[in-house]
């Protein structure tokens, strides 16, 4: 891979989870939040929701979630090849929840992802966290916290290289797709 | 030149399952590994997932079976799909006709998807040549020839608690000659690289030349056959077998072919006993052994739902997608 290639490095990523644990912490404060419970999405999002699990030092295990089989686009690309089980350590209802993935872009997947925790329970609220929150939204879907903010051609493809280190890594869709 | 796969379509995905015969070992896995990913959805406090809203599933059983029906069923419901259960007694006849017919008139209601059971072999493959190009046959067992989702249940059962195919000796006990199961049973298993396939009966049971045909070894004493297994899979015996010359009487089978624990201690300590239900028990095996520590047989049923699941919506979600190669969808 070519150094072209890193949008994001390590460093600068671990920089931006830094301050997004600061700011998930001061919003658990002001809502006096004690025991939120956090759920990355496969798999970028697990790769983000592991630290920040770990540096606000959160009591519950980490949850995760495949939105595999909630997906809207089913019908026109198929089953998605590598499906992992969702797990959810304890149970959803009435509790508070930390949503993390690493980039939101169309937010069908957050849409997705809210479809499934509701399969699980009611849970009291849902807070987003994103490494990157990009241009192109296409549902009234926004995060509450993110580590990076930026906008980008819509030919234009970033993803998480992980789990160790993390890269955000940049692509033009079709001519250099990134796997 | 080979024949094309009328399971597979151009890009070798699966749009129809028939039988375990002509698929790949990837492929098998991949059924496997979606499976897995579906036991999570029984866990949720609402036992569905969206995938397959809007599409139709046909229930058509020509041959009566409620397990493998309600395990269907609820496979369908647990995608989100709209279900038709239809039980039709065949006429012996007209079955060509009737199928067709049958065919035709479920698929002007827009049906997605056939399951089918029927006494007769080849019915699936002969549904699957006739139906609609968007349309989707799965097998859910005709006549001697498969069953294959039943086979599949058992392989996900056996990854669940021996992971590595490539170590394993798996025993296959009771009538193999008749058994649509076993058949697609020492398919899958020697599929997925088990390298000791071991087949168990009496003489008139087993159908000739197995060993070469199917790559296993038969065996004509229990004991013998199951000794270092680290899978016992049971059969059913049909009662009918008992009338026609094949076997002596139930008693006589449970003396020769009968699981007890006595017997099931010549395999491995850590064996798995499986059975595809329901269980004649004191004819295929003691309830000792039924009830036993090491009984799989209500997992397989938990099991059968997941794998169903699997096979349900990689064919539904493979039928509109035509020559388009599949794409890594977007995650945003």
């Amino acid at each position: 891979m070519s150094k072209s290639d890193i949008w994001k490095d390590a460093a600068e990523i671990e920089a931006a989870i830094d301050t997004m644990t600061e700011r998930l912490r001061e919003r658990l404060e002001r809502r006096g939040i004690e025991r939120p419970l956090m759920i990355g999405i496969h798999t970028g999002g697990v790769w983000v929701a592991e630290r920040l699990h770990a540096r606000l030092g959160l009591a519950e295990p980490l949850g995760h979630l495949d939105i595999s089989f909630y997906r809207d686009d089913f019908s026109r690309v198929g089953m998605h090849p590598q499906v992992r089980p969702s797990y959810l350590p304890v149970g959803v209802d009435d509790r508070h929840l930390i949503l993390v993935d690493d980039v939101l872009q169309s937010g069908r997947t957050i849409r997705a992802a809210h479809n499934v925790l509701f399969d699980y329970g009611r849970p009291a609220s849902v807070t987003l966290a994103v490494l990157l929150e990009r241009d192109g939204r296409e549902l009234p879907i926004a995060a509450d916290v993110a580590g990076f903010e930026a906008g980008f051609g819509a030919d234009e493809q970033i993803k998480l290289s992980g789990p160790e280190p993390l890269l955000m890594l940049r692509a033009r869709r079709g001519a250099n797709p990134i796997r | 030149m080979t024949t094309p796969n009328p399971q597979l379509d151009a890009h070798g995905r699966l749009k129809h399952f028939l039988t375990i015969d002509g698929l790949s070992r990837e492929l098998l896995t991949e059924i496997l590994d979606q499976a897995e990913g579906f036991l999570g959805v029984a866990q949720q406090a609402v036992k569905k997932v969206p995938l397959c809203r809007g599409k139709v599933v046909a229930n058509l059983f020509f041959e009566t079976s409620t397990r493998t029906r309600t395990t269907f069923e609820l496979a369908a419901k647990r995608l989100s799909a709209d279900v038709l259960n239809l039980n039709i007694s065949t006429s012996s006849t007209a079955k060509g006709e009737t199928l067709l017919d049958t065919l035709r008139n479920l698929e002007a209601m827009h049906v997605d998807m056939f399951v089918v059971r029927h006494a007769e072999s080849g019915t699936a493959h002969f549904m699957a040549a006739h139906a609609a190009p968007h349309v989707s046959i799965v097998n859910a067992g005709d006549g001697r020839h498969a069953h294959p989702t039943q086979a599949m249940l058992d392989m996900l059962t056996i990854r669940r608690h021996k992971p590595d195919f490539d170590q394993l000796s798996v025993a296959i006990v009771g009538d193999i000659l008749h058994s649509r199961v076993a058949r697609s049973q020492m398919l899958a298993l020697r599929t997925l690289g088990v390298p000791d396939v071991r087949v168990i009966a009496p003489r008139t049971l087993l159908p000739t030349r197995v060993e070469e045909a199917f790559g296993v070894t038969a065996y004509h004493d229990l004991s013998e056959g199951v000794r270092d297994a680290d899978v016992v899979i049971m059969l059913r015996i049909q009662r009918e077998r008992m009338n026609s010359a094949l076997l002596p009487s139930e008693h006589e089978y449970f003396q020769l072919f009968g699981l007890t624990e006595e017997r099931l201690a010549t395999a491995k300590p850590e064996a798995i006993v499986m059975h595809p239900g329901p269980i004649n028990r004191g004819v295929e095996m003691d309830s000792q052994v039924a009830d036993g520590r090491r009984s799989v047989i209500l997992e397989q049923v938990t099991n059968g739902i997941a794998v169903r699941m699997a096979v349900m919506s990689m064919c539904l979600g493979n039928q509109h997608l035509g020559s388009q190669s599949q794409e890594e969808a977007t995650h945003a």
